[in-house]
């Protein structure tokens, strides 16, 4: 593999690994008030956790663009902070937390609603608060769906294209991801290298589906 | 047997289940209360509301001075609040934890008891270290009610405690529990559809039938039923 081909690898990796983490722990708070809250807004809340899964991926890298733009919604604001996202790799980051978290979410909220009510109920009449009961028997519990979830997004997140391409473009080593390096390649009549990411993104996911089963397995 | 602690009780609890109606009104002094009724006549529901599980329609639970629930002021104190310990009768043991950290869950609560004591007094000194996955049905139940001794509970609360347990242990295990509550001045209320556990343990029972309070009396209202007196 080359200096170059690994480049991409390495970047894709570690995002997609940044994106998990930086996505865990809203996604978990959000499954829970999703499985447990009741609250107005509810439904309207859901739909937009989900609208990622339905819209085109481009659609939502254009959505971005137009909110974190420099002419975008929060333009002024990240100017403000001094902060560059379009076209960087923080960029890239945003597109798989957008893209993946609806699926964490998802995957965590079954695990809260299978069953987690009961041992909750009994914690509390035992004198523990929210926090407690949260921390000490809901996501222990809800460990494996939430664990699914992860690497669900984290899945979904080293596969991301749409999204990416829109909002952080294709620039070596700062925004060129797997899957955009392989379609600039195959455009490009470069089939061979193509194929090196092609297996590269075939053993990353064999060993993240690996992972996780043995995780689960292990969990019980 | 009788208690020597006496608190004084209020339990009026109505709500519907679908086209199951609860309507229950009781009051008076009591060591332990039992609840005795046939299976689905609504003694789980009334033991859940007291707990702060299930919201009653309409209502009041007093404990001694303190108000669990009353919906014409508009009181239903959290669960957590409540001090009560519970031993559902399915145990609803925490699938994670061992013996050991089921038990000590609430255990933060107040004083709580020697842990030691509490274990002997159910027989369960040696499970204390194991994974609750591979107890039995009795074994269960016993680390339940064990969880909620140590819970320094105001007010515990038996669903069937004992009902998996053979007939020897659960017999020592009631003889012995009375007195451990009137050390502590722990009034109970106690569940069941076993006339004999009733009478074993409770001072003041209250007869449930479809929801509704067919009689109240004394235990020895159970160990002399007025059919078997002629």
């Amino acid at each position: 593999m080359t200096p170059e081909l690994l480049q991409v690898v390495w970047l894709t990796v570690w995002v997609a690994t940044l994106a998990t983490l930086v996505m865990v722990p809203p996604g978990v708070a959000l499954a829970w008030v999703l499985a447990r809250g009741r609250f107005p807004g509810k439904a309207l809340l859901e739909t937009l956790v989900a609208l990622p899964l339905v819209l085109p991926p481009v659609a939502t890298g254009y959505l971005l663009l137009r909110l974190l733009g420099r002419r975008g919604a929060l333009g002024p604001w990240l100017e403000s902070l001094d902060l560059e996202v379009i076209f960087t790799w923080k960029a890239v980051l945003l597109a798989m937390v957008v893209m993946g978290l609806p699926l964490l979410v998802r995957t965590a909220r079954a695990g809260f609603e299978q069953g987690t009510r009961r041992y909750e109920q009994m914690a509390e009449t035992l004198g523990a608060g929210p926090l407690r009961v949260f921390f000490t028997i809901s996501l222990p519990l809800a460990r494996r769906s939430v664990l699914a979830g992860a690497l669900l997004a984290f899945s979904r997140a080293l596969g991301e294209f749409g999204a990416t391409i829109v909002v952080a473009g294709s620039i070596p080593g700062e925004t060129r991801t797997i899957s955009v390096a392989i379609y600039g390649l195959l455009e490009t009549g470069r089939d061979e290298q193509a194929t090196v990411l092609l297996l590269a993104s075939l053993a990353i996911a064999f060993t993240a589906v690996w992972v996780s089963n043995r995780l689960a397995r292990e969990a019980v | 047997m009788s208690r020597c602690v006496e608190v004084p009780l209020t339990l009026e609890v109505r709500l519907r289940q679908g086209r199951f109606v609860v309507d229950v009104a009781w009051s008076g002094a009591c060591g332990t209360l039992g609840l005795f009724g046939p299976s689905g006549s609504g003694k789980t529901t009334v033991l859940e509301v007291v707990a702060g599980l299930r919201r009653a329609a309409a209502g009041r639970v007093l404990v001694g001075e303190r108000v669990l629930v009353d919906t014409r002021a508009r009181v239903d104190m959290p669960a957590r609040l409540r001090r009560v310990g519970y031993a559902p009768q399915d145990a609803v043991l925490f699938p994670h934890l061992t013996v050991r950290g089921n038990i000590l869950y609430g255990a933060d609560r107040g004083p709580g008891a020697p842990l030691e004591d509490v274990l002997q007094m159910l027989e369960i000194e040696r499970l204390i270290d194991r994974p609750v996955s591979g107890l039995s049905g009795g074994e269960r139940q016993r680390v339940a009610l064990a969880r909620a001794l140590m819970s320094s509970p105001d007010l515990l609360l038996l669903d069937e405690p004992l009902a998996a347990v053979d007939v020897p242990r659960r017999r020592r295990i009631l003889a012995a529990l009375p007195r451990w509550l009137d050390e502590r001045q722990v009034p109970a209320l106690h569940v069941s559809h076993d006339a004999e556990e009733i009478a074993a343990t409770a001072d003041c029972v209250l007869v449930l039938e479809d929801g509704r309070l067919a009689a109240s009396g004394t235990a020895e209202m159970l160990r002399n039923p007025p059919a078997a007196r002629g």
